[in-house]
């Protein structure tokens, strides 16, 4: 599914991501740790294509199609969703035509037709019923006004709406208290399947209670340092990451 | 009038004698250039009465006088008045062959307006064109007269300038150059003496005016032309809403615009004002394009009396404009709302002025401004208080958006209060539109010209949600294509 081969990353000309491999087969959610600096969201952004973050060396494909030749909106097109570490405001833009437009311009571009507004309204109550969304929040301009938690609930929200095929989720449990952490574990987990792959870059291993990953693995200094099953995150929250200081 | 007949000719001779007309139009232009005879020029070939040319006549005469306003942040090369033509008459437009002459951005243009083809001819003013068009788009002859007719049993006069001047000649008398005098300023004062035509609207007492009442309608009725001249009057208790222009660049011929638009409001009464403008703005590199110098003002008169101007400038490559309020009557109130797009070359200074001269007046100031390109885009406001404005009160809001890096935004504020019982808010910001921003809805899926158009609809909400429905939706469309190819 997500073929990452010895990917290297400059932000403003200093190297971040220094030589980086990973595969994420589908069916499979990984999860990547490690200390503040180390590249873990230099590695979602250049993964999505934003500007400034400039792939000089390395392949990254989904499912065996090269993203680093496509603009993030075709990337997000083929099925790839970025939940945000900090998700953005969008002024005087109500959440559902916000996510209405970007519905229906992912399906235009993958040649399919415009959901219609009846099929759009009923999907998007089932959803937020789930996710504890309310139809107050929908209503409101996107983010704007939500606290932090409750921006994070309506990326997982975006998320499910959208239907990816492969989820990247930066930091996604940042903000959240425990309450809000199982309502978005119990949705993200929700969204796994057989065909659909998961990156879930944290610093804590308590998100990891809740979305259970198949894979471990460890950034530091720009380079996957360890790889290791579910029990590598335990051991990472008992001992920290300073055994991994000179390994980078 | 032996005198009137004799300028004619005289006239008429000066232009079969001075060259550069086109032969088949040759009865409906001017000469070049403003003087005493062209003013009698123009108003005996309108037909009108003498103190119609007296008054236009003792304009001139001022504007003679007048220098022209050097105040507003717009540069453009020094205007040659006499290198102008101030009459012409509506077919005189130069006719072009097909669409295929016209400027294919243009086209582009009212293409995705979804303009049809037909009313694409007219608004390029292609020959042969007009007639049959713009019946078949607005199937004018039966539009006109249901219109004319539900509108003469609620007693409500909507015709032209012209028409008014000799249907209703009271009517003009009392309130024509009462909003605006004829003195009022450079522009304003040129406009009486040459006025071409415009719009007279006269709601009578009582009456809510059944329509919303617009000047797309009545194209095909008379050509507004270069210097338009409108007067609404609401009488006691009236209520009208008046829509002004339309969302497809119009092809003009004619630089120089200086439109006045005078409102008065009797006790109780209401005037919804909208306009949307988008008159050419000069190509790619800032040449050609209209300057448009116009001067709107309303004036409460009544107490309990109200006005809203609401406006969306996308066009034109200097924009000069403040519609204004006087808040004369005791409680009455005035808003502004405004959208003001620059892109490219474009220079727009535009604003309001809120005088609170009454009891208890209220007024309010939504601005979006919205520069791309190498545009400048100023937001200039007075909101004043006389002595005897007790309890006046203004909440200003003043929000500016910048597109790229080589465009400008200004706010230049002016508040007077003559009096320690008023009240002034003001609030502004000026933010650029985020990178992250645009990475977040480019990474849900949006191409970069549709989370723009997004962001940027999403930052005039406020405002377009105070035009009438169907007009919104226009303006829109219009909002995301006036910004098309701003971001790289």
């Amino acid at each position: 599914m997500l073929n990452i081969n010895n990917l290297q990353v400059e932000v403003g000309g200093t190297p971040i991501i220094k030589g980086l491999t990973l595969q994420v087969p589908a069916g499979e959610v990984h999860a990547i740790m490690g200390p503040n600096g180390a590249g873990k969201s230099t590695l979602s952004y250049a993964l999505t294509g934003r500007d400034g973050y400039e792939v000089v060396g390395g392949t990254a494909t989904l499912n065996g199609e090269d993203l680093l030749e496509l603009a993030p909106e075709e990337r997000a097109a083929k099925g790839l969703f970025l939940s945000f570490q900090y998700p953005l405001e969008i002024p005087g833009v109500p959440t559902l035509t916000f996510l209405r437009t970007a519905l229906n311009a992912q399906r235009k571009a993958r040649d399919e037709a415009e959901i219609s507004v009846p099929d759009f309204m009923k999907l998007s109550r089932d959803v937020a019923k789930k996710l504890g969304v309310t139809p107050e929040m929908m209503k409101r301009p996107l983010n704007v006004g939500f606290s932090g938690g409750e921006k994070k609930r309506m990326e997982i929200y975006q998320m499910a709406l959208l239907d990816p095929r492969f989820m990247i989720l930066d930091e996604t449990d940042s903000g959240l208290d425990i309450d809000a952490l199982k309502v978005v574990s119990e949705g993200v987990n929700a969204l796994r399947g057989p065909d659909k792959g998961m990156l879930v870059i944290t610093h804590y291993q308590r998100l990891l209670d809740h979305i259970k990953p198949d894979r471990v693995h460890v950034l530091a200094g720009g380079r996957i340092v360890d790889s290791g099953g579910p029990e590598l995150a335990l051991a990472l929250e008992a001992d920290g990451y300073d055994r991994y200081k000179d390994a980078a | 009038m032996p005198a009137v007949k004799e300028t004619i000719e005289t006239v008429e001779s000066i232009a079969d004698y001075e060259h550069g007309f086109i032969t088949d139009i040759e009865m409906e232009m001017a000469p070049k250039g403003l003087s005493t005879d062209i003013v009698r020029y123009i108003s005996a070939k309108k037909g009108e009465p003498q103190w119609m040319l007296d008054w236009r006549l003792a304009a001139y005469e001022r504007w003679l006088t007048m220098q022209e306003p050097s105040w507003a942040m717009v540069n453009y090369p020094t205007i040659d008045f006499q290198d102008s033509y101030y009459y012409a008459a509506p077919k005189a437009k130069i006719e072009l062959d097909s669409l295929d002459d016209l400027d294919p951005e243009i086209l582009e243009t009212y293409k995705k307006l979804g303009i049809p083809l037909r009313e694409q001819e007219v608004l390029a003013g292609v020959k042969g064109a007009p007639r049959i068009a713009v019946d078949a788009v607005f199937d004018s002859v039966s539009v006109a007269t249901t219109f004319r007719a539900e509108l003469a049993k609620s007693g409500v006069i909507f015709c032209s300038m012209s028409e008014a001047i000799k249907e209703y000649p009271d009517l003009v008398r009392q309130y024509l150059g009462t909003v605006v005098p004829v003195t009022d300023n450079f522009y304003a004062t040129l406009n009486s003496a040459v006025f071409s035509d415009g719009t007279f609207v006269y709601i009578p007492p009582g009456v809510r005016c059944p329509m919303e009442l617009s000047t797309y309608f009545r194209i095909n009725a008379a050509d507004t032309g270069q210097f338009e001249r409108t007067l609404i009057i609401a009488d006691k208790g009236a209520y009208v809403s008046y829509l002004e222009g339309c969302t497809a660049p119009m092809r003009d011929e004619n630089q120089l615009h200086a439109a006045v638009v005078e409102l008065v409001v009797l006790d109780d009464a209401e005037i919804k004002y909208s306009t949307v403008q988008n008159w050419y703005p000069g190509d790619k590199n800032g040449v050609g394009g209209i300057y448009n110098f116009v001067t709107k003002r309303a004036d409460c008169r009544g107490a309990r009396s109200k006005v809203s101007w609401t406006q969306v400038e996308t066009g034109s490559a200097v924009t000069w404009k403040y519609p204004s309020c006087i808040l004369r009557g005791d409680e009455s109130q005035g808003a502004f709302y405004s959208i003001a797009i620059t892109n490219g070359h474009q220079q727009a200074d535009t604003g309001t002025k809120m005088i609170h001269l009454g009891k208890n007046t209220r007024s309010r100031i939504v601005s979006k401004g919205i520069s791309a390109g190498k545009s400048n885009n100023t937001y200039r406001g007075l909101v004043s208080a006389h002595a005897k404005a007790k309890g006046a009160r203004n909440f200003t809001q003043c929000d500016s958006l910048l597109i790229g890096d080589q465009c400008g935004a200004h706010t230049v504020p002016y508040v007077e209060a003559k009096t320690p019982y008023a009240t002034f808010e003001h609030e502004a910001t000026t933010t650029r539109l985020s990178e992250d921003q645009l990475f977040y809805c480019r990474q849900r899926g949006l191409s970069t010209e549709d989370a723009v158009a997004l962001l940027v609809n999403g930052f005039v909400r406020e405002v377009l949600q105070e035009l009438p429905m169907e007009f919104a939706v226009e303006a829109q469309k219009l909002v995301a294509i006036s910004l098309e190819g701003s971001v790289g």
